[in-house]
């Protein structure tokens, strides 16, 4: 019983030597990544690093390899080196009651990145995303301005069937062109979010579409089916960006490629940069108690060929996308 | 000292020297918290690699277990959330499908002579692609009596906190030490580790062992995917992917011989609380790629595999020279 006392008096002593020392330094914050599936996350992952070294903050950052119980895990292990704060990019919606509690028992506030959870909204201090109908609806409202009234069939490449992007993307761009008698959607079929599908459907739009004459633009719910769309298009025959309008979501490199050499139209940023939002509430709350709204919407920019894709291209490149 | 031991020895030397060394660099970790969570975090790995271990002492491989955890996880979500089952009952129902699946697991590797690789290997399969069919969304469990357990913890001095799950994977390793070493059953596991043949002409029912050792492994799986789901609070088909592998390293590392005949419960569990110290080192770290932990897994498995061989030819030498004498 007494060695019991001792190790835990021992352990005791040494928890409050550790945050004595952190509170010295500036900012500890704890991120627990998904992962790195795809190359806007990747991306993500990188803007985070570079925004907290940038404002003096100590990232620990933790790569849960797709797995929830590895950000459980991350999560614990932050509470227990008492960081100042915690980020998490949560890779399913369900199950993170009780160590979010933990979280909020030891006064550590969490933010979300880019995706949100199934739970009491007390658990997080707030969230920071995109909003998926907007990104669409920016899209829909580029071609609406672009065609004007003339008359213009749209193909659509859809993301995962059943997807929240999607369905949520889709919606949007609905939205925006509902107005619009002279614009309809003709033919819409999932890509899959990917290059080599993307490509693979458009050349079936392409065929049914009497080679593409009928075609006035396409709609693609992410840059990866629009980069193979394109490489359809011109296996085709045609031009891609003057004889079909090519509008599309996320602002990944290669477009900009694209739009720099006139084969895509406009792109519409997600924006990798769900941190810097984050750290300036976590920054204001620290400071004065300043309790930030529970979502924090980031910025659907719309790039097109009028804004620098060359720069932008750049300036993308070294994120890991 | 008994030769027999080493393995064991060097395995709880390694990670008192791990540990030790951790704390030096961040003190935080030697904190009722950490230990508390290595319980806790480690819960469902825990239990499975009790199951694992009696699988390899007796020879074979169990390569479903990640499987069954994802299966039991959905099944028990599914029976709870659309069905409105009580948690208890959703417990006996998955218990009961786990028992019968080990079962069959085990009728198939010793009536058919099939390899375990490859009938636990079809096992994986089954019981991954009927979670999917299931459901391929997360289902949420929410039951009053659910979050009463999962929540369940006592305080410790230090912020700390010993959980419920945490508690019972501690409970399983006992119960699993004593069954392996002071049972009839553990002896006849080893025996069939050792050699088979040799253990049917001695008496050893073969047959019902084989089945009960797999039936062993899916129902401390299942109850492992019951943690999990305690745990996540929800049910989710894709949960737990190659914590089979997670099991087997642990049980590897903890001194039991893959090859059958030899090894320890208690070993299992230091060789899990291993896995879960690399894992919190390169959290507390916060700078190293978290796939640093299987490069480190990788080099801990091939460690134990070498020293193994070098302890075994060691005592080899040393019997026959007691022979001589």
């Amino acid at each position: 019983m007494s060695i019991l006392k001792k190790l835990a008096l021992a352990a005791g002593l040494a928890t409050a030597l550790s945050s004595a020392a952190m509170a010295a330094d500036g900012m500890t914050v704890g991120f627990s990544q998904i992962g790195s599936e795809s190359g806007w996350r990747a991306a993500e992952t990188s803007v985070t690093k570079s925004q907290a070294e940038s404002r003096g903050i100590n990232l620990k950052f933790a790569d849960a390899q797709q797995k929830q119980e590895n950000q459980i895990k991350a999560i614990r292990g932050f509470i227990a080196q008492g960081v100042d704060a915690i980020l998490v990019a949560p890779v399913v919606a369900t199950g993170w009651e009780d160590v979010l509690n933990e979280a909020k028992e030891a006064n550590i506030p969490v933010v979300l990145l880019d995706r949100g959870i199934d739970g009491p909204e007390d658990l997080y201090l707030t969230s920071v995303a995109s909003d998926q109908v907007k990104e669409g609806r920016v899209a829909g409202q580029w071609l609406v301005d672009t065609v004007k009234d003339k008359d213009c069939k749209v193909v659509e490449l859809q993301g995962t069937v059943g997807s929240t992007p999607a369905i949520n993307r889709k919606k949007g761009f609905e939205e925006a062109i509902a107005g619009s008698k002279n614009i309809t959607i003709i033919r819409s079929q999932t890509g899959d979010f990917t290059r080599s599908k993307g490509k693979e459907v458009m050349e079936g739009f392409l065929k049914a579409e009497n080679g593409g004459k009928g075609i006035c633009a396409l709609y693609a719910h992410n840059d990866d089916m629009a980069v193979g769309a394109i490489q359809a298009i011109k296996d085709a025959g045609l031009k891609p960006g003057s004889d079909i309008l090519v509008v599309s979501i996320d602002g990944v490199p290669d477009i900009f490629t694209a739009i720099a050499a006139g084969e895509a139209n406009a792109t519409v940023e997600l924006t990798p940069n769900m941190a810097g939002p984050a750290f300036d509430a976590l920054a204001a709350y620290k400071k004065d108690g300043t309790v930030p709204p529970k979502f924090i919407i980031t910025e659907s920019k719309l790039y097109t060929a009028a804004d620098d894709p060359k720069g932008e291209y750049e300036r993308r490149k070294g994120l890991g996308y | 000292m008994n030769r027999s031991l080493r393995p064991l020895l060097a395995t709880v030397v390694i990670f008192l020297i791990a540990y030790a060394a951790a704390v030096f660099q961040f003190p935080g970790l030697l904190s009722t918290r950490v230990l508390g969570n290595f319980l806790t975090d480690n819960a469902f790995l825990g239990i499975a690699a009790v199951g694992m271990t009696f699988v390899i002492i007796s020879g074979g491989i169990d390569l479903s277990v990640g499987a069954v955890i994802g299966f039991t996880g959905v099944l028990v979500a599914v029976l709870i959330t659309w069905l409105g089952w009580h948690p208890l009952a959703a417990f006996a129902a998955a218990f009961v499908v786990a028992a019968a699946f080990g079962a069959a697991m085990g009728l198939v590797i010793h009536y058919l002579e099939v390899p375990p690789f490859i009938v636990t290997l079809a096992g994986m399969f089954l019981a991954r692609g009927g979670a999917s069919v299931i459901t391929q969304d997360s289902v949420p469990i929410d039951h009053p009596f659910y979050s009463a357990i999962s929540s369940l913890y006592w305080r410790l001095p230090g912020g700390g906190r010993l959980s419920f799950v945490g508690l019972l994977m501690v409970a399983v390793f006992v119960v699993g030490a004593i069954v392996a070493h002071r049972t009839k059953f553990g002896s006849y596991v080893y025996a069939l580790g050792g050699n088979a043949t040799s253990a049917s002409l001695m008496g050893v029912p073969v047959a019902r062992t084989t089945v009960q050792i797999y039936t062993l492994s899916s129902v401390l799986a299942c109850l492992a995917g019951i943690v999990f789901s305690l745990y996540t609070s929800a049910g989710y088909p894709l949960a737990a992917v190659g914590v089979e592998l997670d099991a087997i390293g642990a049980v590897v590392i903890g001194g039991t011989l893959l090859t059958g005949g030899y090894g320890f419960v208690f070993g299992t569990f230091v060789g899990v609380m291993l896995l879960g110290l690399v894992q919190t080192y390169i959290i507390f770290d916060g700078t190293l790629s978290s796939w640093w932990t299987k490069i480190v897994i990788g080099f801990l498995l091939f460690l134990f595999i070498v020293l193994q061989r070098l302890v075994f030819a060691a005592s080899a030498r040393g019997d026959r020279v007691a022979e001589k004498a």
